[in-house]
């Protein structure tokens, strides 16, 4: 055996190396099969197809998509019923979950109980299993689109999804209240900083304010009403939809809680004597001494719950909501271009995650224990 | 008003019950308010659902009688409970898988008992589930041969757990003592795994397997559907044990390995003998719940059209004669899936307790609702 063995930096390199040839070998492999396979299949590759129409219908979608678009568009209005769904499933689920974690945490018994029992049955069931179960209930136990008797005036919840008033305008007024809204938390930001009322930044609400009088329209409210075989007016959530977000919001929110479970339980019983001998009410020790340190423990894997709803939103396959994966899988068929259209959805969901860690880090950081590094 | 209730708490007499009551259930006027328009929720629930499920439900007769009585149909359950549950394996050679069943009942059972905590279980468990497969296959013990492609329903889902488990688990460790290295090459190419794989959904990797795998192959030659699906199960949760795995790696104190390293002990006998022991032990309750997490994934495989228990219940539904009944079937294989989440929930707490913690930080504490 030649002395260079028993080098331990030898050994080291002759273990990466061998690693790295294996990899490469492998990536090597099943690239060159996939060339030689896809020409003899006579299978395009690229992205060109992109570019192609798309030939297929997608059920809903918030811009204007018909079977003429091309591929690159039926990929757009995936990827936004995606970013729909967990934006509207991320809020919910986050106010759930912190609400059943906080009824977890409380003295009364009943609360607990109920609170547990929620926790342990919808996070013991597979999230796929709930949803069918939710869409299956929605899509066949709900009265038909004839016989649905309206909640509270003009609210309808029948076979085909739910339908209720909506303004036909929403785009503009929610532009304006959005604006207002920053406008205010910076007064209040800069008002709570200087501790004096400041009349500056008060111009650009009363600006704002003005402009939304002389330009700004009211919200005009339409009803849904039965015309024929469907309803007409207002807006509409439909089976598929409105499965896909009940069945995520119930599954997550069941996690979240545990979340918020833990880290309220993990502030130190010191810290909330300490609070109370300030003369501090519990509620309010809740609020100032335990909630802002149970975040520094919470928000992390909070985020993580978040990118998991993002990612089982996917799961609107099984059920048949056009989300970004049932959009590409359709593509895939039309195709047959599969590396595509899979490389395609797998980027963005990474991206996703990629972003968001990104955020998290930036976060942890802000909100790191002064002098412990991590 | 104040003064009335007042009164009406001192005239109550000092039961045990009626203090627990008083401490936990009516201990400020928003917790009495809860307390009653809660209980009345819940008990509203649950008369409409005990109705449903036992007063109203049918459990012998037929499609018509069910449809008739307005309850729940358990009467379909029974017709069915043999298909979702084995799915098309052979009726006369049924007590295979279901001998498989009982066996894993038996060992989940002891693995309960602090008693048999050790190596005999950990192999008890690996020769029963190789036997289990040479059983359900029966080639091998001179049993009348089964296909893979009769495998379904329940034994099947246990089946790609279990092995999932045992192969994800080591491959986690490979994954996370690969990324907690100097090793330039092995940490870049297992932190690109780890996120890869943790970034996407896993119904994307499994259509991956089923669809765009055979692209990458040589021509002619194939793999098992199953097979190729039970490989992205153990890509996909090894990247999440690695995580988990390396959370225990990083709670380790310097001082140990320094300590390990200086009584003369080598790199791989110091990662071996005092790192990884301490530190998989530490990451055992999020280790289960990885585990959990992956028994619940494998319902996705009724998506590329393998026969788990989610598959044989789905396509239960599909009989002419017994249309409507979806939400009996459902309940059915949620409760199935729910004892088996649940116990395994259970075990690991059992492990949990049974270890030295830090004290029960902040619990019981009460912050006024």
């Amino acid at each position: 055996m030649p002395q260079i063995f028993y080098s331990l930096a030898f050994r080291r390199h002759l273990l990466q190396f061998s690693v790295l040839g294996i990899v490469a070998a492998l990536f090597w492999f099943l690239i060159s099969n996939a060339i030689t396979n896809l020409s003899e299949q006579r299978i395009a590759s690229g992205f060109d197809f992109l570019f192609t129409e798309a030939a297929f219908d997608i059920g809903e979608s918030f811009i204007e998509y018909s079977s003429t678009s091309s591929f690159l568009k039926a990929f757009q209005v995936g990827l936004l019923n995606t970013l729909l769904v967990a934006l509207i499933g991320n809020i919910f689920a986050v106010f759930l979950g912190t609400f059943i974690g906080m009824a977890r945490v409380s003295s009364n018994w009943l609360i607990k109980k109920v609170s547990d029992v929620y926790i342990e049955t919808f996070r013991n069931i597979p999230l796929l299993l709930q949803l069918f179960f939710w869409y299956v209930l929605i899509s066949e136990f709900l009265p038909s689109v004839r016989e649905a008797e309206p909640y509270l005036g003009s609210v309808f919840l029948t076979q085909r999804g739910l339908y209720f008033p909506f303004p036909q305008n929403i785009l503009e007024p929610t532009a304006i209240a959005l604006f207002a809204l920053i406008s205010l938390v910076m007064i209040y930001r800069k008002w709570r900083k200087s501790n004096r009322f400041d009349f500056k930044p008060l111009l650009l609400p009363v600006v704002l304010g003005a402009f939304v009088l002389i330009f700004g329209r009211p919200l005009e409210f339409t009803s849904p009403m039965l015309a024929g075989f469907n309803f007409e007016g207002g807006a509409s959530i439909t089976p598929e939809l409105g499965a896909l977000l009940l069945g995520l919001v119930l599954y997550t929110a069941a996690f979240i809680a545990e979340i918020v479970r833990s880290g309220i339980e993990s502030i130190d019983r010191g810290q909330v004597e300490a609070g109370m001998s300030l003369g501090l009410k519990p509620p309010l020790v809740f609020q100032f001494i335990v909630l802002p340190q149970a975040m520094r423990v919470v928000v992390p894997p909070l985020t993580s719950q978040l990118l998991n709803l993002t990612k089982n939103s996917s799961l609107a396959v099984a059920i048949g909501y056009p989300d970004l994966l049932n959009v590409s899988n359709t593509a895939l068929n039309q195709t047959g271009q599969a590396v595509e259209c899979i490389l395609i959805v797998m980027l963005i969901y990474l991206s996703f995650s990629l972003l968001t860690s990104l955020v998290m880090n930036i976060y942890n950081k802000k909100t790191a224990i002064p002098g412990e590094a991590r | 008003m104040s003064e009335l209730i007042l009164r009406l708490h001192e005239k109550l007499p000092q039961w045990k019950s009626v203090t627990w009551a008083k401490k936990n259930l009516f201990n400020s006027i928003f917790n009495t308010i809860l307390t009653i328009s809660i209980g009345l929720l819940v008990l509203n629930i649950l008369s409409s659902v005990v109705s449903w499920f036992f007063l109203d439900a049918t459990f012998q007769g037929d499609a018509k009688l069910c449809r008739e009585s307005g309850g729940a149909c358990w009467a379909f359950i029974f017709e069915k409970s043999r298909y979702i549950i084995f799915g098309h394996y052979p009726t006369a050679l049924v007590w295979r898988p279901a001998l498989f069943i009982f066996g894993v009942i038996s060992l989940f059972g002891a693995s309960f008992k602090r008693e048999f905590w050790g190596k005999r279980l950990f192999w008890s468990w690996i020769l029963w589930l190789t036997f289990s497969i040479l059983l359900l296959d029966g080639r091998l013990l001179g049993l009348t041969h089964v296909e893979t492609t009769k495998w379904g329903g329940l034994p099947l889902t246990l089946l790609i757990s279990f092995i999932g488990i045992g192969c994800s688990y080591p491959f986690g460790i490979i994954l996370a003592v690969a990324r907690q290295s100097n090793l330039i090459v092995l940490k870049t190419l297992s932190v690109l795994f780890i996120e890869l794989i943790r970034g996407v959904p896993l119904i994307s990797i499994l259509f991956m397997a089923s669809v765009l795998f055979p692209i990458f192959l040589p021509d002619g030659f194939t793999i098992d559907k199953l097979f190729r699906a039970q490989v992205a199960i153990i890509l996909f949760s090894g990247a999440y044990m690695a995580e988990v795995i390396r959370g225990g790696l990083q709670a380790i104190p310097r001082g140990q390995v320094e300590a390990a390293k200086s009584i003369g002990l080598t790199n791989s006998q110091t990662l071996r003998l005092v790192v990884l022991p301490q530190a998989l032990r530490i990451v055992i309750p999020p280790t289960v719940s990885t585990f959990i997490g992956m028994f619940k994934d494998t319902s996705l495989l009724v998506i590329i059209a393998l026969f788990d228990l989610m598959f044989t219940t789905k396509s239960s539904l599909s009989d002419s004669e017994w249309l409507g009944f979806a939400r009996e079937a459902y309940i059915f294989t949620a409760m199935i899936y729910f004892v088996c989440c649940f116990s395994m929930s259970r075990l690991s707490k059992k492990i949990e307790e049974s270890m030295p913690s830090d004290g029960k930080k902040g619990k019981g504490v009460s912050y006024g609702f």
